[in-house]
């Protein structure tokens, strides 16, 4: 079976003045497909940084990356949105919605962007949205949302096109208790019943928990990789 | 339609969805950009109509000042407008073409002469004249203001201008005295009456020309059947070569002018209107394009982080650029409509132009009318907005394509 994910001594070095700061540092890693993985360790460990270069929204300094068998860092930028387009979703901390697009545009947007029919889209939108919760809520705009309700929107913009990957960072931050909850709750439904595989930054050991493989990482480095 | 062209439509529609959205997201700001558009687009149109009224003022009325739109001359008569240089009255065949045509003419003897009162002397021209046809071609008998115009070609009367009139001190029921050559280069002299006094849009004409009968001119010079000039007259000025070239063909032994020739300095006042019109165009926009740059860039600049969710979800960095030029265009368009709309409002409620008459004497002087008119081709309203919608979306490529070259993780950072 083709994994959802591989690195393979994945290197990204950013210059700062004179200094050489290694964000991710040889670091090799295998994602398989429907896995659900949290990714935690303290603030500029590299887990956002891995995160971008998965998404094929940063390129790696060296190394190889593939998602879904396609070898990603070296693709152009038109051929690396096109691979984001098709197979992988995101869930940003915020600023996760297009605030002049209402709840179920902005579900809609990357299916519209794929070509997807006006008819197939309306009706995959309208039941992703009921699946998240958010049914009655379609003609909102983001800024009439709550920031759970935010999410949950992104969540079901990331998988209503059934993207092999979902990357999310840091999720769950800007949420209360229950919203968190309901949000994970959601992230792992999805998950069983969907087979899309999540990767989630997060600073949160109530997120991790919810994880069957923790991955925490240090100075551009994974220190552990654990299966629960 | 193929899958490509679905998703190329498709992503049109996204995209002019996002721009109409994102236009007016801050609408405040849009809308102070459309008023500013909206006035200068006003200002570029008002100002072009003005001008080119102007000049089809000081076209009409000078090619109504015996130019005409074409005329016939004996092949010397341009070099040496003499008596001993005329040509026979129009054939039939160049009366028919006229009549099938539509064409209105008028013939006319035309020499210089002098014109003496009891009191002073003038030299002038003397116009021998058909007085019918005169109606057609002529404004000088709509202009008379005491007395009447002649009745006839053989009118023994004669009509004179306001000015001359003043200058030689006389008026309407005095006699007047006018001395020419003859083709024997003798002088040919008689006294008239005035029986008309005219006046004239251009005040050099009152000075300049006076009118008797086409017969009494003949008799009094001893050309009969003989003429100086052939004046015929179109539809519009702006397109005579087709009269010009079929008279030109009925006519080879004749010189046949059009109007831009007998006036080149009117002729060459289209051509640089032309031109005038283009710099002002543009002049304008680079004016405007300043407040369009900066209400683009604020745009951009607002919603890095918004595209750089956008170019995360899969959209390529061309269709950012398009986003950003389509919201550019939608601007243009507006701004464009608002502007020709104020025009056309204005041209409704000033259908007559503008008075100037009070600050216009010194116009008057260089023949041009103490009326401002409004003269607004289709030809001029599709330059300028042609000019602004091509000049706009290039000014509209730095702010676009800035916004195509962000980095996604830097536009998601941004704060």
């Amino acid at each position: 079976m083709i994994p959802a994910v591989t690195c393979e001594n994945v290197s990204r070095l950013y210059h700062q003045g004179d200094a050489v700061v290694r964000a991710l540092d040889d670091l090799s890693v295998r994602i398989e497909q429907g896995e659900f993985i949290s990714l935690s360790g303290p603030s500029g460990s590299g887990k956002s940084t891995l995160l971008n270069a998965i998404g094929g929204l940063d390129r790696p300094t060296s190394g190889r990356i593939t998602v879904a068998g396609q070898r990603i860092d070296q693709l152009s930028k038109n051929q690396l949105a096109d691979t984001r387009l098709h197979n992988i979703g995101f869930v940003f901390q915020a600023f996760n919605l297009i605030p002049v697009l209402s709840a179920l545009e902005n579900v809609e947007f990357v299916m519209q962007v794929q070509g997807v029919s006006v008819t197939e889209r309306r009706k995959k939108a309208m039941a992703i949205l009921q699946e998240v919760g958010l049914q009655g809520l379609e003609d909102r705009r983001p800024g009439q949302l709550s920031g759970g309700q935010q999410q949950r929107v992104a969540v079901a913009r990331a998988i209503v096109s059934r993207p092999a990957l979902i990357l999310a960072d840091e999720p769950t931050a800007n949420l209360d208790s229950t919203s968190m909850a309901q949000l994970m709750d959601l992230f792992v439904e999805l998950n069983r019943h969907h087979n899309i595989t999540f990767v989630i930054a997060t600073h949160d050991p109530r997120v991790m928990a919810y994880a069957r493989r923790r991955i925490h990482m240090q100075d551009g480095k994974i220190v552990s990789d654990e299966l629960q | 339609m193929s899958k490509a062209g679905t998703v190329q439509k498709q992503n049109l529609q996204v995209l002019f969805t996002l721009a109409w959205r994102y236009l007016w997201r801050n609408y405040r700001r849009t809308i102070i950009m459309l008023l500013a558009f909206m006035v200068g687009i006003w200002a570029m149109l008002f100002m072009i109509a003005i001008m080119r009224g102007m000049v089809d003022d000081m076209v009409e009325s000078r090619v109504q000042s015996f130019v005409g739109h074409v005329q016939i001359h004996h092949s010397d008569y341009l070099d040496d407008p003499s008596i001993v240089n005329r040509i026979p009255e129009p054939d039939a065949a160049l009366r028919d073409y006229l009549q099938q045509h539509d064409l209105q003419w008028a013939d006319r003897l035309r020499v210089p002469a002098v014109i003496s009162s009891e009191y002073e002397s003038r030299s002038v021209v003397l116009m021998g004249i058909n007085p019918q046809q005169e109606l057609q071609v002529s404004q000088i008998p709509q202009g008379i203001i005491e007395g009447h115009f002649l009745q006839n070609a053989d009118d023994n009367g004669i009509v004179i201008g306001k000015r001359l009139a003043q200058r030689l001190d006389t008026e309407v029921g005095k006699r007047v005295v006018l001395m020419s050559q003859n083709p024997d280069n003798d002088l040919a002299d008689q006294g008239f009456r005035v029986v008309g006094i005219y006046s004239a849009e251009m005040p050099s004409l009152e000075e300049q020309f006076v009118f008797i009968g086409m017969e009494t001119a003949q008799n009094l010079l001893g050309v009969s059947d003989s003429v100086s000039e052939i004046e015929i007259h179109g539809s519009d000025y702006r397109n005579v070569d087709w009269i010009y070239q079929a008279v030109a063909a009925l006519e080879p032994e004749r010189d046949v002018t059009p109007w831009y020739q007998l006036d080149p300095y009117l002729g060459s006042i289209l051509t640089i209107m032309d031109g005038f019109v283009f710099v002002w165009i543009v002049v304008m926009f680079l004016a405007l394009s300043f407040g369009l740059v900066n209400t683009l860039v604020m745009a951009v600049y607002e919603r890095v982080r918004e595209i750089g969710l956008i170019m995360a979800l899969g959209m390529r960095p061309s269709a950012i650029l398009i986003q950003v030029l389509m919201e550019t265009l939608l601007l243009l368009v507006l701004g464009l409509a608002l502007g020709n709309l104020l025009m056309l409002g204005t041209v409704i409620l000033l259908p007559e132009g503008i008075d100037i008459s009070r600050w216009a004497q010194g116009m008057e002087m260089a023949g041009m009318p103490s009326r401002l008119s409004f003269a607004m081709s289709w030809q001029d309203l599709l330059l300028a907005n042609s000019i602004v919608i091509i000049l706009g979306l290039l000014a509209g490529l730095l702010p676009a394509w800035r916004a195509s070259r962000y980095d996604p993780v830097e536009a998601l950072n941004k704060t």
